[in-house]
């Protein structure tokens, strides 16, 4: 279970965050989403740490992350996988060595030990003909996959997700989304995603909160999402013309 | 002020490139491999550069001790001078900052706005310390191998050429590097060596890990870390010869 306690964060005069409170549930993919500029990628950042949270709290497992040190910091991170919105690969590294990357640094594992759970995970997102690759060779789709295998490689308690279909097709983008919720499920972790695409949300969306111009205007599930009044979080989820046409026809 | 906020940060930067690793023997392994890039991979230009110095510093030497009261191992002598004591340590310093330095800030610019730094320090790694750390260490253990054996090939290049060209004999040539030699020529060399290289890795790796926005930005950086890493190159060669040679 992860927690925010009234996050509030600011860049000079630019208000980016305003007094988020939300809880996101162990074993459930927990969406947020809302437009582009609406503080989403701001707002994980503050969760794992990587921009300080001028007011407020983040809570993993009731352990205040915002308090703690550099090195209490460290432990936490170790629970945790991150898929950023590019992948993040290293460029240096094949993928294997990627996914080994972080079993090197935190377990004493064997070399035969590390390249089987390398194997494990990439076989996982079905990318074990990819393995001896650079990054530069790897399509984004396939990058994705591989960003996921190295996130869960070290067995994470929580897994945050930014943007994971950005600048996919359809058909792999649901690919990756039933990845993400398999695993979710499969390993029983929080899971946190960031997405404003409309089909991730009907795909995996346990827990959804719109997060509008900084604040968090509606909290619900998939199937309530498709029926919320909300004007913002309407014109946001029926965005085309065609599904606007759609919406005025079923109401009628 | 602004001076002042650099500096700050800086030291800050520095502070954390060398917090205790997290796993000694991953950080051995990086190092060995920035020996390899950093120094290894610079062998060639500074050979090159060594000789042909060392040629030009000789032939010019020549042409300029027209004098019959300056004897022609003072050619050689010279030579050895000015290659042992500024050429060596100090010019080739300016040109590792252009090659290693350019490609330290760009490389860790480029894993910054690519969010590979964000990985890292999402997983629990200090980037900072597994970055910079080896690069740093792995300078400031080769840089001196290096400038030696710019020292050695910088006198060879200026025998041969002398010889080729027969501005100086082989014999008058090796008289004056031999001439009052003092070892600590050497040592005060090196030790400039060691500073230098300290200079180059750290300010290009902080123009590196501060880079902020896309590939324009990288290329920015790249450029700042060549140009403050060669200003504090020369201001240091200045420090340092007024506290070793004073």
């Amino acid at each position: 279970m992860i927690e925010l306690r009234h996050i509030s964060k600011s860049f000079a005069s630019r208000k980016v965050l305003n007094d988020i409170s939300l809880g996101f549930e162990q074993g459930k993919c927990n969406l947020i989403i809302g437009e582009s500029g609406s503080g989403k990628t701001v707002l994980a950042k503050c969760m794992v740490g990587l921009l300080k949270v001028d007011t407020g709290e983040v809570l993993y497992d009731q352990r205040n992350f915002t308090r703690m040190n550099f090195f209490e910091k460290k432990i936490i991170r170790q629970e945790m996988g991150v898929l950023f919105q590019g992948g993040a690969l290293f460029d240096s590294m094949t993928v294997e060595e990627n996914i080994i990357f972080p079993l090197s640094m935190f377990t004493e594992k064997t070399v035969e030990e590390k390249v089987d759970r390398a194997q494990f995970c990439l076989q996982r997102v079905n990318l074990t003909n990819a393995s001896k690759l650079y990054p530069s060779e790897l399509s984004g789709g396939m990058k994705k996959r591989v960003a996921i295998a190295r996130a869960i490689a070290v067995s994470p308690r929580y897994l945050i997700c930014d943007e994971p279909n950005s600048g996919l097709d359809p058909i792999t983008s649901i690919v990756i989304d039933e990845l993400i919720k398999e695993i979710t499920y499969e390993y029983n972790i929080t899971t946190i995603v960031i997405t404003h695409d409309m089909n991730s949300v009907l795909e995996i969306g346990d827990n959804i909160a719109f997060l509008y111009k900084g604040d968090i205007l509606w909290k619900g599930n998939k199937e309530q999402i498709l029926h919320a009044g909300k004007k913002e979080l309407v014109d946001f989820v029926y965005a085309t013309k065609f599904l606007r046409e759609f919406r005025k026809r079923v109401i009628e | 002020m602004n001076l002042l906020f650099h500096l700050g940060k800086y030291f800050i930067l520095i502070k954390r490139v060398f917090r205790k690793p997290e796993k000694y023997s991953i950080y051995r392994r990086q190092l060995l491999i920035e020996i390899n890039s950093l120094g290894i991979g610079s062998l060639g230009i500074v050979s090159i550069i060594s000789v042909f110095m060392g040629a030009v510093i000789t032939i010019q030497s020549s042409f300029n001790f027209t004098s019959a009261w300056i004897p022609i191992y003072a050619v050689g002598l010279a030579t050895r001078q000015g290659i042992i004591l500024e050429f060596a340590p100090t010019i080739i310093s300016l040109i590792l900052a252009g090659k290693v330095g350019s490609n330290i800030a760009s490389e860790i610019g480029t894993m910054r706005v690519t969010e590979q730094i964000d990985a890292l320090e999402v997983m629990g790694i200090n980037p900072a310390g597994y970055l910079i750390m080896p690069k740093i260490i792995a300078s400031m253990i080769i840089n001196p191998f290096l400038i030696t054996i710019s020292m050695f090939l910088g006198i060879f290049g200026g025998w041969l050429f002398g010889i080729i060209t027969g501005v100086v004999s082989s014999y008058e040539y090796i008289y004056g590097i031999q001439y009052q030699f003092r070892p600590f020529s050497v040592y005060y060399a090196l030790i400039k060596t060691i500073v230098f290289a300290f200079i180059i890795t750290s300010v290009s790796a902080y123009h590196g890990y501060y880079t902020n926005g896309g590939a324009l930005e990288v290329g920015r950086s790249s450029t700042k870390a060549v140009v403050y890493s060669n200003i504090l190159i020369l201001v240091f060669n200045f420090l340092l010869t007024q506290l070793l040679m004073a």
